[in-house]
């Protein structure tokens, strides 16, 4: 498969470019934002998104999706990235939905169709301190009647505190174990904070969570290969919004270049900063051939895919940090005022950087994975 | 089975039958390589047969026509013979600026005359070519060179210089940027094609900081040139070199394109050795290196969608310039890791253990890369003026 947008792909995001620059351009995050809205997202645009059937993307047909794969969610992606669009897609539509569709089985059945209808959103339960080490799990489930009890805490959890249903990585006896554990759950709590990028992230508390043994997804002890389906899913999804936000931020930089005036003539005439947008736009091609790379391997079930997610989440981090930095510092005063929007590509972009591990992580486990 | 897949059991047999497995061996001296021309001697037997087993299949130049030595492949089949030739390690069965630089221009620019005789010529290896473009006095500037043609009728007498000529002095022929109107600075230059035997030519090797004399210094003293060795227009020899330049900057980064580029960190951890946690004993290096492969397996991507969006028409036409930019910083990176890899030893410049110096050469040889075919500063400004519309780039 060559590694550019197909017929089918072009036409999909010509269709979703301009949905999301008109219903939810970066003033709908500040309308969000200056309201103090509660839940994260607008319901509202999320009943656009299924009737666009985005959510179940990539929830396989037989549960009532469209079976398409990250390429194509990757393209939904990039539109709300570049845009700052809140959304559960990342962690509804594709994290939990490679989870569910990896393990198959009961819960697969109940959760997917929901997800794909736009009634569900689930938030992923994984990390538990400030920085993503899903190697370190220490949430227990512990067997009790004909189910689990489950203890730990976890944080990061995005839209958790309106999450229908979260996925909980829990450690059992012999390894780990996934848990759908549904919102009403008893002992669970969601304590909700405002991020730097005005999304709502929550601190879980598990205490003595009690659930069916049916709510295992796929098997107790076995959850590791899913746990992995859902980590590759959605550092690639992160990394391709990450593109988003970087063009984003670069596309408004460049065009500011060709508009600011100082020392009568225009700012973007100096070589001092032409050199530097032309390294930013080398750094962004990179960028965005590695999240296609990726893309395209977790899409065939390559062995590979794993190595490439992580240059991707790597390589995407580095790059579009550096645009948001060069979007500020060549916006000079101005991009140090909330009025303008580059500010915002730069809370986003951090982040997203930090989500399912940062950049030193993704180095880390490449280095790892080359045997060093 | 559909007509690629096809195609590609087709080509692995073939490869099977006939490349030898002296062929598929890594490369370790320049000359392991054939580079083609009157002067070539062949290193063993196995070079010139898989020479000649891919001149008959015309896989020296697999996506040239028939009719000019190529096997008139699709870019999908070329993609599937590069991929089969990796897979089993095959070198290239010819190298040459023929195929990579004047090639493609006759391709564009050349007669059918020019191109049956001379294409056929370099896909068979017979004819190495150099190039003459730069200056003692025009580098990044090009287009301000000085050597001069006088029209004399029948022919051009050719007096001036160029510079970094690489292989001049192993080269048969020459394509070279001639001035032949001094009043019109873009058009008034002529791309010339003329014998190296030519009376007047002399070259002499450039010593450079890698010990090395890849390139040379190549005078032109009332060379007589026929009036018919031209490529595309008389004047007009400023169109070739630009577009002929962008294929250049697709070669030196392609050449790379990271596909060749292994895990820098994976080529030390035997050295350095690992700690208990399996990781690299030198955890800043490490870092550094991690941090490097990183870069390289982003770019190997970049790579591989660039020639499948050059190949089909859909890549930027400057963003050859991104890829040069880009491949070329990152190859003088990795030999920096190299030599802080290699530590103490890989300083050593002629002893035996280290292959005459071999890394200390190729990290100063790396040097250049950002340099010829267009510096990375004339890069930056390419993508900033042509990519981004910057103003008055």
């Amino acid at each position: 498969m060559p590694l550019y947008h197909n017929d089918d792909q072009a036409m999909l995001k010509d269709s979703v470019a301009p949905f999301v620059a008109e219903q939810a351009p970066v003033s709908h995050l500040r309308h969000l934002r200056d309201s103090a809205d509660a839940t994260g997202f607008s319901r509202d645009l999320w009943a656009q998104f299924t009737e666009m059937g985005l959510p179940g993307m990539l929830v396989p047909e037989a549960h009532g999706g469209l079976g398409m794969g990250h390429m194509e969610a990757g393209i939904v992606l990039e539109e709300i990235g570049r845009n700052l669009t809140p959304s559960p897609f990342l962690s509804t539509s594709v994290g939990a939905v490679a989870a569910l569709a990896k393990a198959g089985g009961t819960q697969a059945g109940r959760w997917l169709p929901a997800i794909a209808s736009g009634e569900a959103i689930v938030a992923l339960a994984i990390d538990e301190g400030a920085k993503h080490r899903p190697d370190r799990i220490a949430t227990t489930a512990t067997r009790a009647g004909n189910g689990f009890r489950l203890d730990g805490r976890k944080s990061f959890v995005l839209h958790g505190h309106v999450a229908d249903m979260s996925i909980v990585a829990a450690r059992t006896d012999g390894g780990i174990t996934l848990f759908a554990v549904p919102k009403d759950a008893r002992g669970l709590t969601a304590d909700p904070r405002r991020l730097v990028d005005s999304s709502l992230a929550s601190h879980v508390t598990l205490d003595g969570v009690e659930v069916d043994a049916d709510a295992v997804i796929g098997e107790v002890d076995a959850g590791g290969a899913i746990l992995d389906a859902l980590l590759a899913a959605t550092r690639t999804g992160a990394a391709a919004e990450m593109v988003g936000v970087g063009q984003g931020a670069m596309d408004m930089t460049v065009a500011y270049l060709k508009e600011r005036k100082q020392f009568g003539r225009l700012i973007g005439e100096f070589q001092g900063l032409q050199h530097r947008a032309a390294h930013l736009y080398g750094e962004m091609e990179v960028a965005r051939a590695a999240v296609m790379k990726a893309q395209q391997l977790l899409d065939e079930g390559s062995d590979g895919a794993k190595l490439m997610v992580s240059v991707a989440k790597a390589k995407a981090g580095r790059a579009a940090n550096l645009a948001v930095r060069e979007g500020v510092q060549m916006h000079g005063g101005i991009g140090m005022t909330d009025e303008y929007d580059i500010g915002l590509y730069m809370k986003r972009d951090r982040a997203l950087a930090e989500y399912m591990g940062d950049v030193h992580y993704h180095i880390d486990q490449v280095a790892r994975m080359n045997g060093y | 089975m559909s007509e690629l897949d096809a195609f590609r059991t087709e080509v692995r047999e073939w490869l099977e039958a006939n490349c030898p497995p002296e062929m598929r061996e890594p490369v370790r001296d320049e000359d392991d390589i054939c580079w083609g021309g009157r002067k070539w001697v062949f290193k063993n037997d196995a070079q010139k047969a898989w020479l000649e087993a891919c001149v008959s299949k015309g896989y020296t130049v697999p996506d040239w026509p028939k009719a000019y030595g190529g096997a008139g492949l699709t870019p999908e089949q070329t993609k599937i013979l590069k991929q089969e030739m990796k897979r089993i390690k095959a070198r290239s069965p010819l190298d040459s600026f023929g195929i990579w630089m004047l090639g493609p221009a006759l391709l564009k620019f050349g007669t059918e005359e020019q191109k049956v005789h001379y294409l056929n010529q370099i896909a068979r290896g017979e004819i190495r070519w150099c190039q003459g473009y730069s200056e003692p006095g025009s580098g990044s500037d090009l287009v301000s060179l000085q050597t001069f043609g006088e029209d004399k009728g029948d022919h051009w007498v050719v007096n001036g210089s160029k510079i970094w000529t690489s292989y001049a002095d192993k080269a048969d022929w020459i394509f070279c940027l001639v001035r032949t109107d001094k009043a019109n600075k873009y058009q008034g230059i002529t791309f010339m094609l003329f014998d190296m035997e030519s009376p007047g030519v002399t070259t002499k090797p450039i010593l450079l900081i890698s010990g090395n004399s890849p390139f040379c210094e190549t005078f032109f003293d009332d060379v007589k040139v026929p009036k018919d060795q031209f490529v595309g227009e008389v004047n007009r020899g400023w169109d070739v070199a630009k577009y002929l330049l962008g294929h250049e900057r697709e070669m030196i980064s392609g050449g790379g394109a990271g596909g060749d580029m292994v895990s820098v960190g994976a080529l030390f951890a035997k050295s350095l050795g690992l700690n208990a946690a399996g990781e690299l004993d030198d955890p800043i290096l490490r870092a550094e290196m991690a941090a490097f492969d990183t870069d390289v397996f982003a770019y190997r991507a970049m790579g591989e969608r660039f020639m499948d969006m050059w190949k089909t028409g859909r890549a930027h036409p400057a963003s050859s310039n991104m890829m040069k930019y880009v491949g070329t910083e990152l190859n003088k990176r990795r030999h920096e890791l190299v030599m802080a890899g290699g530590g103490s030893d890989a300083l050593e410049w002629d002893s035996e253990e280290s292959k005459g110096g071999a890394r200390a050469r190729s990290w100063l040889r790396t040097k250049a890369n950002s340099i010829e075919g267009g510096t990375s500063e004339v890069m930056l400004n390419v993508i900033a003026k042509r990519i981004l519309d910057l103003p008055g780039a």
